[in-house]
């Protein structure tokens, strides 16, 4: 891999970041009501709201609130929440971890199942393995989240019979058994539209590569069967697979607002909602900020990755 | 079309989606109660002759509710979807044909908006606008927007080096005759294809801000509302919430089913043996 490479994909990240704080700072600017009113509450004189106004340094112009904002962010500041009065960055600290736990364990399960999955379909096509795992993926992309997490709510989590918690969160330093108790039926919900992705990802690559030519000139060889598998054919295949799981951390990123908040889950999805819910504005800007950083950020893993795998796309 | 049917897939996403529209086109005048109407004396019920796939906390008939809610929720799709699609082609367009500095300044904004995860930029356009149905419809379609945009113009780029559109440049034609007759029908494949994969997309994230009380508001039957409603029942009576969920779950996987094989009808390359 070059230098230049790793370079050029930098300096494209850090644009796209530009961009994307102006986004993040617009919308908070162009949603209704603004932080004075906020704190004041819907009943608040006019003098009293441009008294705040000015001591939230709302009354400048929009240019200089966006830069100090931008500056306050680059120095780890993301100032005060409006309702919880504490700083943001420590409110948003605490759920990123409990968001990022959560998204490792669903995409770390998720590849070891789902690699293994769309290979099985690859080399039985056409058999009824093949038949199952392309059905379940089918289902599986088609189901929002909040169904999925329905349905595994009915069927583990019920009254009746309790075989896994139906919400909340236990942290790991305390008990790490009752983490992952908690933490297994949020991960499988999230894992479900994943796994349907990649494992059908990785076996439409895998049957292109199964037929090509050099993993026939392999077999001519007389190398053994297994070998022309792991050594020729899966590393060729892999790319892509790559690529696609890190699109799928967008709609990780996306469904984990959905599933923190129906499972009681204190991360960045249900700080967001809650956060949208009463307007404050500061923690909207943080979460928001943070979700389009991590994704940036995985997806230049994920070009770096695709270029090790397959050094031919550096010069595309 | 044939092509189409020929594919297993193709097959199975097509016969999805005829139940599926002609719910939303029949629906409401088959039903067989007012999907409103309370039946006190046999509340949270499992399918039962009378109520064929049983009744809500309220003893509402689901059947009645699913195919009332069914235009609502196939319309938000298509609505969301024609939206975006539309939108999105249109600056696509532009900044395939325009090129140079149009272009690289059209493509970093949208590279700046993709960078947001779709349902969390669709969730901030919607606390914009405020919760409900056209509020929701016009988020979802505005999230739309710059994916097809980049879908489109790449789809102008690799027809505008073809030999037929240079053949018309020599033939010294007009510029919006070779946009509107050369390039733009040719480029229209792919942009069909992505906005039928995406029409499930839209009905799921529709579905999502129903389940979250951004979207439709009651008493909408539209499905993601019906799931949230029932949610605090759905022990005592799964089927309250087993019905909207799978019913979502079998529109999307219609449009997703057809709009891949209407790729691979479009592009024999890609069909699997």
């Amino acid at each position: 891999m070059t230098l230049a490479y790793v370079l050029r994909r930098l300096g494209a990240i850090v644009v796209v970041l530009a961009i994307v704080t102006v986004a993040v700072f617009g919308i908070t600017v162009v949603l209704p009501g603004n932080a004075a009113m906020m704190i004041l509450g819907e009943n608040a004189t006019p003098e009293s709201l441009a008294a705040m106004e000015r001591q939230l340094g709302l009354d400048r112009p929009i240019l200089t609130q966006y830069l100090d904002w931008v500056t306050g962010v680059l120095h780890g500041d993301f100032g005060m929440s409006l309702r919880l009065s504490l700083p943001v960055s420590q409110v948003v600290g605490d759920a990123f971890r409990n968001s990022l736990s959560l998204a490792v364990l669903a995409l770390v399960t998720v590849t070891a199942v789902a690699i293994p999955l769309g290979v099985i379909a690859a080399l039985r096509r056409g058999t009824i393995w093949d038949l199952m795992i392309g059905l379940f993926s089918y289902v599986g992309t088609a189901m929002p989240e909040f169904v999925t997490a329905t349905l595994l709510l009915i069927i583990f989590a019920s009254p009746e019979w309790p075989v896994l918690p139906a919400g909340g969160f236990v942290p790991p330093s305390e008990d790490f058994a009752g983490y992952l108790r908690h933490a297994i039926l949020p991960a499988a919900t999230l894992g479900l539209i994943l796994m349907a992705h990649i494992s059908r990802q990785v076996r439409s690559e895998m049957s292109e590569v199964l037929s090509s030519d050099f993993v026939r000139a392999a077999r001519l060889k007389g190398i053994r069967e297994r070998r022309v598998i792991w050594r020729h054919a899966l590393p060729n295949s892999l790319a892509p697979a790559v690529a696609v799981i890190s699109l799928d951390i967008g709609y990780l990123l996306g469904g984990i607002i959905v599933v923190e908040e129906i499972f009681a889950w204190p991360g960045l999805g249900r700080l967001l909602i809650y956060a949208l819910q009463n307007r404050d504005l500061p923690v909207i800007q943080a979460v928001t900020l943070l979700l389009a950083v991590v994704y940036a950020l995985s997806n230049l893993v994920a070009d770096l990755v695709i270029a090790w795998l397959d050094p031919r796309v550096q010069h595309a | 079309m044939r092509e189409i049917l020929r594919n297993p897939a193709g097959l199975v996403g097509s016969f999805l989606l005829v139940i599926v529209l002609s719910a939303a086109v029949l629906g409401p005048f088959v039903a067989p109660y007012d999907p409103q109407q309370f039946h006190a004396a046999s509340r949270l019920q499992g399918p039962s002759a009378a109520f064929w796939l049983g009744t809500d906390q309220y003893g509402r008939d689901l059947l009645s509710r699913l195919l009332n809610g069914a235009p609502a929720t196939v319309l938000f799709g298509l609505g969301a979807t024609a939206l975006g699609v539309g939108a999105g082609s249109i600056i696509g367009v532009i900044a395939g044909v325009a090129g140079g500095r149009v272009d690289s300044i059209i493509m970093r904004v949208l590279d700046g908006l993709l960078a947001m995860p779709e349902l969390l930029f669709t969730l901030l356009i919607v606390t914009f606008l405020g919760g409900g149905t056209s509020q929701a419809m016009l988020a979802v379609a505005v999230t739309f927007t710059p994916g097809m945009a980049r879908i489109s113009r790449s789809a102008v780029l690799s027809v505008r080096t073809r030999d037929y559109v240079q053949a018309a440049i020599a033939r010294g034609e007009s510029r919006s005759w070779i946009v509107g007759r050369e390039v733009l029908p040719n480029a229209l494949g792919p942009i069909i294809v992505e906005a039928t994969i995406r029409v499930s997309f839209a009905i799921m994230i529709g579905a999502t801000l129903g389940f979250l009380g951004l979207g439709a508001q009651p008493p909408s039957t539209e499905w993601g509302l019906m799931v949230a409603e029932a949610r605090q029942f759905m022990f005592r009576n799964p089927w309250c919430v087993a019905v909207p969920g799978v019913a979502i779950a079998i529109t999307a996987m219609g449009f997703n089913l057809f709009g891949d094989a209407l790729r691979d009808a479009f592009d024999p390359r890609r069909r699997r043996i």
